[in-house]
């Protein structure tokens, strides 16, 4: 049976709609277990209304993505925060 | 001689008026999810509605087999833009489970095994407009299609038809669920296209 996710790669063209930089490869912490990992290790369900990203540890919410035609709706309460990797000096 | 005559057949109605605006029709049924499949073996489910008074009305699985059913035949319409036509369903009419429920809410926040939430008014559950569902197209519900037991409430898109139900919260203020706290429309009507929070 196929998994009924995908890796969070598959965040990154949806997301970078709306960063400036590719969040995939940006590490966070969830709110709910404390597993800390990158963005690109979470799971998500695709097949759904929108983008449910789920903590691999607990299962648990880490990030929501609704696109309308002419909007964006992020919800990243289940991240602690986010590290993302910006260009050095 | 035997004269045959035409007979007024009440023309079943085609698709196209029974499609709300920007759906369009579909012979198989999607799987959506939000996350992973919940396992629930029926000797484990418990449905419950509680009130905004703290009291608790509770079935088992045994206890809602024992309710008398319907076996509705609806139109579904997903958010997703897909719509099916004339599914057949068997379950117990909310109107069933608030027979004995006293309460002055008006909203309801319908709950999941697996986490899953959606509000809409309690109006909207009652008077025939919605059921606890466990049988689909003759067959147990598929626990993908949201068994052992789901909500359908076909009047409204489909994410209000919540999978895996668990139970229901009546609520003097409304409070929005999974989707609608992400985007999508508080109320949900396919007939006014109502499908993000600004439409």
């Amino acid at each position: 049976m196929s998994a009924d996710y995908l890796d969070g790669n598959a965040l990154a063209g949806p997301l970078a709609e709306i960063f400036a930089t590719d969040v995939s490869a940006a590490v966070g912490r969830c709110a709910s277990c404390g597993l800390t990992g990158p963005v690109a290790s979470l799971r998500v369900y695709s097949r759904a209304p929108g983008l449910v990203a789920r903590c691999p540890g607990c299962e648990e919410v880490v990030l929501r993505l609704v696109r309308s035609p002419d909007a964006a709706w992020l919800d990243l309460r289940g991240a602690v925060c986010l590290r993302i990797p910006l260009g050095g000096p | 001689m035997t004269t045959f005559t035409r007979g007024f057949r009440g023309r079943r109605r085609g698709g196209d008026d029974r499609l709300p605006p920007g759906q369009y029709l579909t012979e198989d049924f999607p799987v959506l999810s939000a996350g992973p499949t919940p396992d629930v073996p029926p000797d484990r489910w418990e449905f419950a509605i509680h009130t905004e008074t703290g009291q608790a009305h509770r079935w088992t699985w045994q206890e809602l087999m024992a309710l008398p059913y319907e076996t509705p035949t609806v139109d579904i319409h997903c958010v997703t833009t897909w719509s099916k036509l004339d599914t057949t369903w068997q379950g117990v009419s909310l109107d069933v489970l608030f027979e004995d429920v006293e309460t002055a809410a008006e909203y309801a926040l319908v709950h999941s095994y697996g986490g899953y939430t959606t509000n809409l008014p309690l109006e909207d559950l009652l008077d025939g407009k919605a059921w606890i569902a466990y049988r689909y197209e003759g067959e147990e519900l598929a626990p993908v299609h949201g068994g052992p037991a789901r909500l359908l409430v076909p009047h409204l898109y489909f994410w209000k038809s919540a999978k895996w139900v668990r139970g229901i919260r009546l609520l003097t203020e409304d409070w929005p669920g999974f989707w609608e706290t992400a985007g999508y429309h508080n109320y949900g009507d396919p007939w006014r296209e109502q499908r993000y929070a600004d439409d």
